[in-house]
């Protein structure tokens, strides 16, 4: 890892404490409600609130897994660092599409 | 040589790569060290064994092996301390090729080391009145606390990351360049921190800690890789460094 991908991967890291600890406090609370599906999305339809926030989370979680996966490869499989490095962008493409696909299902649809 | 109170069972390497351990019986002594064990088995039992040492007094750091799974620099550690009923496991230092027996090739060790600009740069020439480092400041305390490294390559040979990854400049190449980043009158810094802020840099450090955990000289080079994690990433953060 090179010092571009510490700052980054740190960052996310520290971006996603917060998301984490709301996300945790939404579950009980719909839980603790006993919110439905359509509970749940009747209030986050057109939200642009819960869009920046599901959306940052996204982009934070796809950033982050994939440099720490790119650094399980490089210490535990014997593929290329060429290879490693794209593997990790591919795997940050798809987390970022099924999160993002699943903040607009959350928001629009 | 005292009367012997007792034998040793002391299985050995030999072999390079490939190879196994073999088993000799040494004479236990009175205040003997691991040294002093392969000394016995190549002078009385085997010529042909290979191993490596110079000083004998924990100065030179050549003659550091895996003893009974760890590494550890022999001549300075006694048997009484090391020995599971008295039973001895010598092997080479893991994380580096072996050549033969006990002896391993420490080109990649001393290369990662230049890699890391482990080299002093001056930034005085000799006409120049001498740079007055005063020894309380911060930088000069920070360095002292990492200087003493004697090169012996237990650290490297306890890591985990330089197991998992070839590329890895490992402890005692990073813990060299934290001392000579605070040396006031080093003149090569800039470059230095873009050397272990690249790829296999200070960065690749898991903080495991078993370098300070084995270094003989009880240094703690997981702080000397923070200290360098800090300063780097600092210094990227003010466009100083390109990555």
């Amino acid at each position: 890892m090179n010092v571009r991908l510490y700052v980054w991967q740190r960052a996310t890291a520290a971006l996603m404490v917060p998301f984490v600890l709301v996300h945790i406090a939404v579950i009980f609370y719909a839980t603790h409600r006993q919110m439905t599906a359509a509970d749940i999305l009747s209030r986050t339809h057109g939200s642009a609130a819960w869009a920046s926030f599901y959306g940052l989370f996204v982009a934070a979680v796809s950033i982050h897994a994939s440099i720490g996966v790119r650094n399980i490869l490089t210490e535990w499989s014997p593929l290329a660092d060429r290879t490693v490095g794209w593997c990790a962008v591919c795997l940050g493409i798809a987390l970022a599409l099924l999160g993002f696909h699943a903040v607009i299902a959350l928001v629009v649809m | 040589m005292p009367e012997p109170a007792e034998e040793l069972s002391v299985s050995l390497w030999r072999g390079s790569a490939q190879g196994r351990y073999e088993t000799y019986s040494v004479p236990r002594c009175e205040s003997q060290t691991v040294l002093d064990v392969v000394t016995y088995v190549q002078r009385y039992l085997d010529p042909t064994l290979s191993y490596r040492f110079a000083c004998r007094v924990g100065m030179c750091g050549s003659c550091a092996m895996t003893v009974n799974g760890h590494p550890r620099w022999t001549c300075r550690t006694h048997v009484a301390k090391v020995a599971d009923g008295g039973r001895l496991r010598i092997g080479p230092l893991d994380n580096l090729p072996v050549i033969k027996d006990l002896a391993t090739d420490m080109q990649s060790f001393f290369e990662k080391w230049q890699q890391a600009k482990g080299v002093f740069a001056p930034s005085l020439t000799r006409a120049e009145p001498m740079a007055r480092i005063r020894p309380d400041s911060a930088a000069r305390v920070a360095a002292d606390a990492a200087i003493e490294c004697i090169n012996c390559g237990v650290c490297y040979a306890a890591c985990d990351t330089v197991r998992w990854n070839a590329g890895y400049l490992g402890p005692a190449a990073l813990n060299r360049a934290w001392t000579l980043v605070n040396d006031e009158r080093d003149a090569a810094n800039p470059a230095r921190l873009s050397a272990v802020a690249a790829s296999g840099g200070c960065h690749s450090c898991h903080s495991h800690q078993s370098c300070q955990e084995h270094c003989p000289l009880a240094l703690n080079p997981t702080a000397s890789i923070a200290g360098l994690k800090r300063r780097s990433t600092a210094a990227y953060l003010k466009g100083e460094l390109k990555a």
